[in-house]
C-alpha cells in the first residue's frame, strides 16, 4: 500500500530556515554567548563560567558544544592580527520590490547586529597566507542571502580571481531572502557563476559551513567549494528540517542534516573543530600555494 | 465547472489582475504539462533515462529529438495529469538525481553540440531525507555552475510553477520565457504568508508582493519574452506553433555567435541583477 503522505502535494518552503523555531536536539547549538556569569551548556547540561566560554572560543569547556559566535570575533579569532582589510561595507539594501515591512525589518537587522549586511567581506592573512575572505552574519536577518548579500560575494570572488588569490568563505544562511522576491533566488545563479570563473582562473575557494547553513545558500556556493570543511554539529541541508517533517509527515533520525551526516553521506571533506580551524586552514592554503609547485 | 483558462484572467490592465489569480491558474489540473510541450514541439523524440548514479527521477523527462529539422536535447520537468501518473511523477519535484539527469543531457547536448530546452514546472525541488541525503543543494548547486559555463544555447521556458532553487536548477539559460499564467517566485506565496505574516490566508498578498508572475519577472528584467495563452485549452495549439518557430528562431541566431560570446552574455544576465551602481 502507498503511504499517505505520497498524495500529499509536497509543499515548496524551501528557503524557510529564517523563522522556524529549533527545537529538540536542535537546541544543542546554543544560543551566543550572554555577558552573565554563568551560562548553561544546553548539550552537557554544566553550569560554566561564560568568561571561560569566551575564552574558548564560544566552545563549551566541558563537552566540546559549539555556541554561536559573533562575526567580528571568528574574524579576529581566524585571521593574523591586524591583517584584515574590509571591502563593499557601505554596500546597504534597499527594498527593491517594496515588499511590505522590508525597510523597518532592514533597520532593525541594522541596529541589532551593528552591521550593515549579512556578509562581510575582505582579505586578510591566516599564518602568513594572503586569502579574500567571506563571513556570513548570522545576526542579520539570519544570514538570508540578497541582492547585496549576492553582490559582496560575487566581487569578492571576481577581486580574487583578478589579483590570483584563494578564497576562504564562512557560511551561515537560512537562505534566500524572501524580501527581495526573485532577485534573492537569482543570488544563487550570480554567485555560482563568480565561484566558477574564480575556479577557471585557477583560485582555490574553501567554503566552511556553521550552524545553520540552509536553502538557497547551500544549493550554491557553500556546496561550491573546491574543499568543504564544517564545524561539529552545523545543521547543513536544503530544506531546513521542520519544512521536511511537514512534507514527509514524520519524525526525523537524530543527527539528520548536521555536519556527522553529511561527512558521511559525501558532501563534505572535514569537521574542524573551531580552535582548529585557523591551523587547518593555514596547511592547506601553503600545501595549494605557487610556492609549493615545483 | 469554471474553465481554467478563464477569460477574466486575460484583462487588458496587468495591474487588475491579481497575482495570486495566476499562481492558481498555473497550478490548474488539465493545464498542458512537460509531456504535452514535448509531444507538439519535438518530432522522432528519444527518451533517455538516469542519471548513472543512483537511478532515474520520474519527475523530468530527459531525450532528444528534432525541433523542425533541428536536432536538440529536451529536459522537461513532468506533473502528470492523472492522480496515479502525478504520484509517479511526485507532482513535479524533483530529486537530487533528477538534476543529475538533467546534468548528463546537458553535457551530452554540449558535446554534440546541440541547442538545449528545459521546461520548468515545479512548485520546488523535493524536500524529504532521500533527497536530503543524497544532496539536493549540491545537485543544484552542481548545475548552477555547470550550466552557467554549458559551451551550447539554453532556453527555459515557464509552463507553469516556478518553484524557487528547484525550478532555478535548470533555468540558468540564454533565455527565460514564461507562459502568461506561469510564476517564477524565491517561495510559494503560501509559505510567504505564514512564514512572514503567520497566516497562510494571506497568500494573495504574498503573491502580489513577491512579484512572481511573469509580468513581474519580464519588468525586473529575469524573463525575456512572456508567451500569451488563449482562453481555452483546446486552442492551446497555437501556443506550440508559435513557440515552434521562436524557439528555432532563437537558436538559429544563436549559431551566429561564438561560444565566448554565449557564455558571456549568459553570464551578464545574471551577474547584472541586484549589481550595485557606482562601483
Ligand atoms: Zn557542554
Amino acid at each position: 500500500m502507498l503511504k499517505k503522505s505520497l498524495f500529499q502535494k509536497p509543499e515548496n518552503r524551501l528557503e524557510t530556515y529564517e523563522k522556524i523555531p529549533v527545537k529538540g536536539e536542535q537546541k544543542q547549538q546554543g544560543p551566543e554567548i550572554p555577558d552573565n556569569m554563568f551560562i548553561n551548556c544546553p548539550s552537557c547540561r554544566e553550569t560554566l563560567l561564560s568568561a571561560d566560554v569566551k575564552e574558548n572560543n564560544g566552545v563549551c569547556i566541558k563537552c566540546g558544544n559549539h555556541f554561536k559566535i559573533g562575526v567580528r570575533q571568528r574574524i579576529n579569532m581566524l585571521l593574523d592580527e591586524g591583517s584584515f582589510v574590509g571591502m563593499y561595507g557601505d554596500m546597504t539594501s534597499r527594498n527593491l520590490i517594496d515588499f511590505p515591512g522590508y525597510d523597518k525589518k532592514l533597520e532593525e537587522a541594522t541596529s541589532k547586529s551593528g552591521e550593515k549586511e549579512a556578509v562581510i567581506c575582505g582579505t586578510g592573512k591566516i599564518k602568513g597566507s594572503s586569502a579574500a575572505i567571506f563571513f556570513m552574519n548570522g545576526d542579520f536577518m539570519m544570514g538570508s542571502m540578497g541582492t547585496v548579500v549576492g553582490e559582496k560575494i560575487t566581487l569578492i570572488f571576481e577581486y580574487a580571481a583578478a589579483n590570483d588569490l584563494p578564497v576562504i568563505g564562512y557560511t551561515i544562511s537560512g537562505g534566500a531572502r524572501m524580501q527581495e522576491g526573485i532577485l534573492s533566488l537569482m543570488q544563487m545563479a550570480k554567485t555560482s557563476g563568480a565561484v566558477m570563473r574564480h575556479g577557471e582562473a585557477g583560485g582555490l575557494y574553501i567554503a566552511v559551513l556553521t550552524n545553520p547553513t540552509t536553502g538557497g545558500v547551500t544549493a550554491s556556493f557553500a556546496m561550491e567549494g573546491d574543499i568543504i570543511i564544517s564545524e561539529p554539529g552545523a545543521l547543513i541541508g536544503f530544506a531546513g528540517p521542520r519544512v521536511i517533517e511537514q512534507t514527509i509527515r514524520q519524525k526525523l533520525p537524530q543527527g539528520f542534516q548536521r555536519a556527522e551526516f553529511m561527512v558521511e553521506k559525501g558532501f563534505v571533506d572535514a569537521i574542524v573543530e573551531r580552535k582548529e580551524q585557523r591551523e587547518y586552514l593555514s596547511k592547506l592554503l601553503k600545501l595549494h600555494s605557487k610556492e609549493m609547485l615545483v | 465547472m469554471k474553465n481554467i483558462f478563464d477569460s477574466s484572467v486575460y484583462e487588458a490592465d496587468e495591474s487588475d489582475v491579481r497575482a495570486y489569480k495566476r499562481v492558481m491558474t498555473s497550478r490548474a489540473k488539465g493545464r498542458p504539462t512537460g509531456k504535452d510541450y514535448i509531444d507538439n514541439l519535438i518530432s522522432d523524440f528519444i527518451e533517455l533515462h538516469g542519471d548513472r548514479h543512483t537511478g532515474d527521477d520520474p519527475a523530468v523527462i530527459t531525450g532528444i529529438g528534432k525541433l523542425k529539422n533541428m536536432p536538440v536535447t529536451v529536459i522537461a520537468i513532468e506533473k502528470g495529469h492523472s492522480t496515479k501518473e502525478k504520484i509517479k511523477r511526485n507532482f513535479g519535484s524533483m530529486h537530487p538525481e533528477g538534476y543529475r539527469k538533467a546534468l548528463r543531457q546537458m553535457k551530452l547536448a554540449e558535446k554534440f553540440a546541440r541547442p538545449v530546452i528545459c521546461i520548468v514546472d515545479t512548485s520546488g525541488a523535493y524536500c524529504g531525507i532521500e533527497a536530503e541525503e543524497r544532496g539536493q543543494g549540491q545537485a543544484i548547486a552542481e548545475n548552477l555552475v555547470e550550466m552557467m559555463r554549458l559551451k551550447t544555447p539554453i532556453v527555459s521556458l515557464f509552463i507553469g510553477e516556478g518553484g524557487s532553487g528547484g525550478a532555478l536548477g535548470l533555468a540558468v539559460a540564454d533565455k527565460v520565457w514564461m507562459l502568461e499564467n506561469s510564476y517564477y517566485s524565491v517561495i510559494s506565496p503560501e509559505g510567504c504568508a505564514s512564514i512572514l505574516w503567520k497566516d497562510s490566508k494571506k497568500m494573495k498578498e504574498a503573491a502580489q508582493s513577491l512579484r512572481l508572475t511573469a509580468y513581474d519577472l519580464k519588468d525586473l528584467g529575469i524573463a525575456e519574452k512572456i508567451i500569451t495563452e488563449p482562453e481555452n485549452l483546446k486552442d492551446f495549439k497555437r501556443i506550440y506553433y508559435f513557440l515552434e518557430d521562436l524557439l528555432f528562431d532563437e537558436f538559429s541566431k544563436s549559431k551566429e555567435l561564438s561560444t565566448q560570446e554565449l557564455l558571456e552574455r549568459r553570464y551578464e544576465k545574471f551577474r547584472k541583477i541586484g549589481r550595485i551602481q557606482g562601483l
